[in-house]
């Protein structure tokens, strides 16, 4: 044991006597990674050796305190909002396909959001709608005015800030209304379910991405194809919505229960039927003026002529 | 303890050596000359800056030029090209048509910060002024498509005319997306790569169309 003896230090009065009482413990663990260190080197001062107890004794308690809590910045703080933005590619699929495939009993917020909302899905789902409806409808309509000839193609590029309000107005108000009012509700029922702002956010975010596909088959222009694709994309999308508030709300009222759906139902069609209205061109009234102009010109060529 | 005897620090190793500072008093020279060069040399050094960074866009290998020399008078010139190409006419009294030019001014930079602010939330590693510098640079070949796409409009309207220039513009948008890619993808962790990439596919694809439906 000479090298204990080389490494006791006379400055430092805690250590020293630490050491004297337990000789034998080991200053520098060379042997393997199996042990655990007690202390950590020649220690240099009272802080190092608060360091190294809590590394020596209480490693694993302190490892499974930072993996439950979620490091929380002051919201003017870039982390903040990288907290929002915690998502892989293969999560934003899942949650992508759990709002195609409304599975009844299973709730979209519970499965697949657990805890971890994220801006990333409802924004870009948002900015591809806003897209997809603009370049849609503009396609739509030159499409069905192709043969025309007094039609001059305009690419009507003011639709798409029109487009942008009201999608993200809906995206965004909607769920703060409803958020507020299940607060609301709350305080004056017990509900077992409550839903943070951001996790119905995400919920609304992703339920629109049906009508993505849906917006570019609007193209066809048969009326009957777009009302089975409007039927369709609100089934798939309301009943995600339905099926996520409908236990928030079922300890409250029943009619009041069974409103809240009704509402979010509803307003989910005034947008889809909105904006098949505003932006689609409808298919056969431009049949007409086509097959009339042809009698005009063959009666002007005869005047004439 | 048997390891501990093994060390020993030996009390006489000499430490010797020269300790100088190179290039100092060079440097003093160096800022004194681009002080006093003529305006042509400061002008044409920034014109060559940029114009490398034009060749890298338009062969693009993995190289760190464009991020390490970031500059943003490349992307400017290419907005600002583009959005006095694409807007309509004051003379056009249509509500409707394409758009003005701060629509497309405030699509490409706003696009841009949107892009860049979202990859830098999903924990990529990429400045905010070279990720602006990279998505500005790799307009070059819409611009390029937009070019010809006026040329080609000059000649008589029809099925063909707009084959050639969907044409044009699918192959420019394909070489804007190769392009960015190969500069920006590098940035990002693994795991969330193409979430970082979707947002740049459809920013130029917004501007591709835009640069389809021009109508004179």
């Amino acid at each position: 044991m000479a090298a204990v003896d080389d490494l006791q230090f006379e400055e430092f009065g805690d250590v020293a006597t630490s050491l004297a009482a337990n000789p034998d413990a080991t200053t520098i663990n060379i042997e393997g990674p199996g042990e655990t260190p007690k202390r950590l080197g020649p220690p240099r001062g009272s802080g190092r050796q608060e360091d190294d107890e809590l590394l020596g004794n209480d490693d694993s308690d302190k490892t499974e305190l930072l993996a439950g809590q979620k490091k929380s910045s002051p919201f003017w703080t870039f982390e903040y909002y990288q907290t929002f933005f915690d998502v892989d590619t293969y999560q934003v699929f899942d949650r992508i396909k759990g709002s195609l495939l409304p599975i009844p009993g299973k709730n979209f917020v519970r499965l697949y959001i657990r805890s971890n909302p994220d801006l990333y899905g409802p924004f870009w789902i948002c900015a591809t709608l806003v897209f997809a409806i603009a370049i849609s409808g503009n396609l739509s309509n030159f499409l069905i005015h192709l043969g025309e000839k007094t039609y001059h193609y305009v690419p009507e590029f003011r639709k798409v800030s029109i487009a942008a309000t009201i999608i993200y107005a809906y995206a965004w108000l909607v769920p703060f209304a409803l958020w507020g009012f299940l607060l609301w509700r709350n305080s004056k029922v017990m509900n077992i379910v409550s839903y943070s702002f951001l996790e119905i956010v995400c919920v609304y975010g992703y339920s629109l991405f049906i009508y993505i596909p849906t917006a570019i088959l609007w193209i066809i222009p048969q009326k009957a194809v777009r009302w089975i694709l409007v039927m369709m994309a609100l089934g798939i999308s309301g009943s995600v919505l339905a099926m996520t508030f409908w236990p928030a709300v079922r300890e409250d009222n029943r009619r009041v229960a069974l409103a809240t759906i009704v509402t979010i139902v509803l307003l989910h069609t005034l947008l889809s039927v909105g904006c098949l209205a505003y932006f689609f061109d409808a298919p056969e009234v431009d049949h007409l003026p086509t097959t009339a102009v042809v009698p005009n010109q063959t009666v002007v060529a005869a005047k004439s002529s | 303890f048997a390891g501990l005897s093994d060390i020993s620090i030996s009390q006489d190793i000499p430490v010797e050596g020269e300790i100088t500072i190179p290039m100092r008093s060079r440097i003093r020279e160096f800022d004194s000359s681009t002080l006093n060069e003529s305006v042509q040399n400061t002008i044409m050094r920034d014109l060559k800056a940029v114009g490398k960074k034009f060749m890298h866009v338009l062969y693009p290998r993995k190289s760190n030029t464009l991020l390490r020399d970031w500059d943003l008078w490349g992307p400017l010139v290419l907005c600002v090209t583009l959005a006095l190409m694409l807007q309509r006419g004051s003379a056009d009294s249509e509500n409707d048509g394409g758009p003005q030019f701060a629509e497309v001014f405030v699509i490409i930079w706003f696009g841009a910060v949107t892009i860049t602010l979202n990859s830098k939330l999903l924990g990529g590693n990429i400045s905010f002024f070279q990720s602006l510098c990279v998505l500005g640079y790799c307009i070059l070949p819409l611009t390029v498509a937009l070019l010809v796409c006026r040329l080609v409009l000059l000649a008589k309207p029809g099925p063909i005319n707009f084959i050639v220039r969907l044409f044009v513009v699918i192959m420019m948008f394909a070489w804007s997306i190769v392009a960015s890619t190969a500069f920006l993808a590098d940035s990002q962790p693994p795991n969330r790569k193409a979430l970082a990439v979707y947002p740049v596919f459809l920013f130029y694809f917004v501007i591709s169309w835009m640069i389809l439906t021009f109508t004179p």
